[in-house]
């Protein structure tokens, strides 16, 4: 908030007659959003610099879920700190699982097993469709919208049941572990999940009519926050906001890791108004296509799984030695595509069995800095239409 | 009470103060919407279509702390959001409830030994009647720890109530 950076941001009245100006200029005022806001996604604060009804700056301010996570890695060994990773982004625990044991294995030297590698690779697209349908559901909730909320989580609970047949929890799972997940799929699981792929697969489309080509719904996002290409690459944004920009670029598709190159899909990307359906308002990098690149995804994330789900291999779950691993001392940073974007482990291992330094590069964390170049000279209506948008998690964003 | 008996048309009960206020009070809970960590993850599928917290009369989930009967603590209170929380709760109109849900609420959790920015347990900061252990609590617990606290609800009384002790003396002050 300093007064320096203040200066340089371009007036959003400049230009407009004076005269004009009368009914709109009003007095400044500081309008603190959060930590206790419906609209926040948790516990962030937004500090609102506004004029009226105009925000002249969206300052974030983060730490309200601060939970010592990277120290906590530094403290425990790899496989004590598998659940802690669970509770970093809590909508997305088998993607978090699964960075930090890439992280471990690819460190440590374990061979993973190609079976537990096929049944890495569903859980997280499983998982990826559960985040997006809470991220689908709440964005909803926050243009105004109830019902998409009770049809998103009526889904979700679907998913869940099938991740509770195969380790217990709900929503931390702490299934993808270091060499492999922890139990092998439990008896008809690949039939009930065809079942429910089969059941869910045409719901997107209802999930489109209900929400996304909704005439308010498509008012209220369409043209609002825009990040041009360049923007959303120069504040190193991830996942669907960078695609939504038109960005095309995903870790599964670009760097493989697992075994993501086995498989046929798509990356969406946004859209310009006017092209394949998509609402005329619309402009690359808006609100509205942050959020329909996420719906997209939902269906690709099916593809993924139905290839998954045919090649599954018979074959062991877990690899031979996974506990009491000792890591060499050398470092590793990876990064894989998390449902909001890149999250990448950095461990620096010592010789232990505790590594003496673990680092997350997490996606919110990234994506919320955004906030503030696009949320100044916004209506402040808007900043909850693109917030939701960013889709991020406190819990990630703060660790 | 048999004097009062056929001394009325059909449709009017006789009841004590006592249960009436409790009967309203128990089945309209409003929680406040405060989403902390994970465990506002399962608050919130506790509110949605599965689990439907308003069968319980608990469904109305307010914004605003002045409009709340309960906090449902949902999350790993940190030192920093500490004193919100207590602002929070010293917003909530009286008779207000807290639950603190989820193992990091309880006691710091999972955070207890190395989380050096984590609120060891909200009981430090705010009075909680119910406790729901689970990391996170499933919806079920959730549920359950409602219907205990409506229990206590139900077991209060005018007469011995503190919080109108206290109100009488200050106003007698």
């Amino acid at each position: 908030m300093s007064e320096i950076a203040l200066e340089t941001r371009p007036d959003p009245l400049a230009g407009t007659d004076k005269s004009e100006q009368g009914d709109v200029r009003t007095e400044e005022m500081l309008v603190n959003m959060g930590p206790q806001h419906p609209a926040t996604h948790g516990v962030l604060r937004i500090v609102l610099r506004t004029d009226g009804e105009l925000v002249l700056e969206a300052v974030p301010h983060i730490g309200y879920l601060h939970r010592c996570a990277e120290k906590i890695g530094e403290n425990l060994a790899p496989y004590q700190y598998i659940p802690y990773t669970d509770r970093m982004d809590y909508l997305a625990g088998m993607n978090n699982n699964q960075a930090f044991a890439i992280a471990i294995e690819r460190l440590a030297g374990v061979e993973v097993p190609l079976r537990a590698q096929y049944i890495r690779v569903m859980f997280a697209e499983l998982n990826r469709i559960a985040s997006h349908l809470v991220a689908f559901g709440t964005y909803g909730l926050d243009m105004g919208a109830f019902t998409p909320f009770l049809y998103a989580f009526r889904e979700r609970e679907m998913i869940l049941d099938l991740f509770e047949s195969a380790c217990g929890a709900r929503l931390t799972y702490s299934y993808i572990t270091i060499g492999g997940v922890t139990d092998d799929l439990p008896d008809r699981f690949l039939e009930v999940l065809d079942e429910f792929m089969d059941y869910f697969e045409p719901k997107i489309d209802e999930y489109n009519q209900l929400l996304s080509f909704n005439q308010i719904f498509v008012k209220r996002t369409a043209d609002v926050g825009v990040i041009s290409a360049e923007d959303a690459v120069r504040w190193a944004l991830t996942g669907p906001v960078l695609r939504a920009s038109g960005v095309n670029w995903d870790l599964r598709k670009s760097t493989p890791y697992e075994i993501y190159d086995r498989f046929d899909f798509d990356i969406p990307i946004g859209l310009p108004g006017g092209s394949e359906g998509v609402p005329r308002a619309v402009v690359v990098g808006d609100s509205w296509n942050r959020h329909i690149v996420k719906v997209w995804e939902m269906r690709q994330s099916c593809r993924i799984i139905r290839q998954a789900m045919e090649q599954m291999p018979e074959g062991p779950h877990i690899a031979a030695k996974t506990k009491n691993l000792k890591l060499p001392d050398d470092e590793i940073y990876i990064e894989i595509e998390n449902p909001r974007g890149q999250l990448g482990f950095y461990v620096r291992g010592d010789g232990t069995q505790i590594p003496s330094r673990v680092k997350v590069r997490g996606p919110s964390f990234c994506n919320i800095s955004v906030l503030n170049h696009i949320g100044s000279g916004c209506l402040l209506a808007d900043i909850p239409a693109i917030v939701g948008s960013i889709d991020i998690v406190m819990g990630e964003c703060d660790r | 009470m048999s004097w009062i008996e056929n001394r009325f048309e059909e449709g009017l009960m006789v009841t004590s103060l006592d249960w009436a206020i409790n009967w309203g009070r128990t089945s309209s809970i409003w929680p406040m919407t405060f989403g902390l960590a994970c465990c506002a993850i399962e608050m919130m599928a506790v509110g949605a279509s599965r689990f439907d917290i308003d069968r319980f009369g608990a469904g109305a989930f307010r914004a605003t702390p002045r409009q709340a009967d309960l906090m449902i603590v949902a999350g790993t209170v940190t030192y920093k959001m500490a004193s919100r929380l207590k602002r929070l709760y010293n917003q909530m109109p009286d008779p207000k409830y807290v639950i603190a849900m989820g193992a990091c609420t309880i006691g710091g959790g999972p955070y207890f030994k190395y989380g050096y920015h984590v609120v060891k347990g909200v009981d430090l900061v705010v009075p909680v009647d119910v406790y729901i252990p689970g990391c996170p609590p499933r919806p079920e617990a959730l549920l359950e720890g409602l219907m205990r606290l409506q229990d206590k609800i139900k077991s209060q009384t005018r007469a011995k109530d503190p919080i109108s002790r206290v109100r009488t003396e200050v106003l007698a002050n």
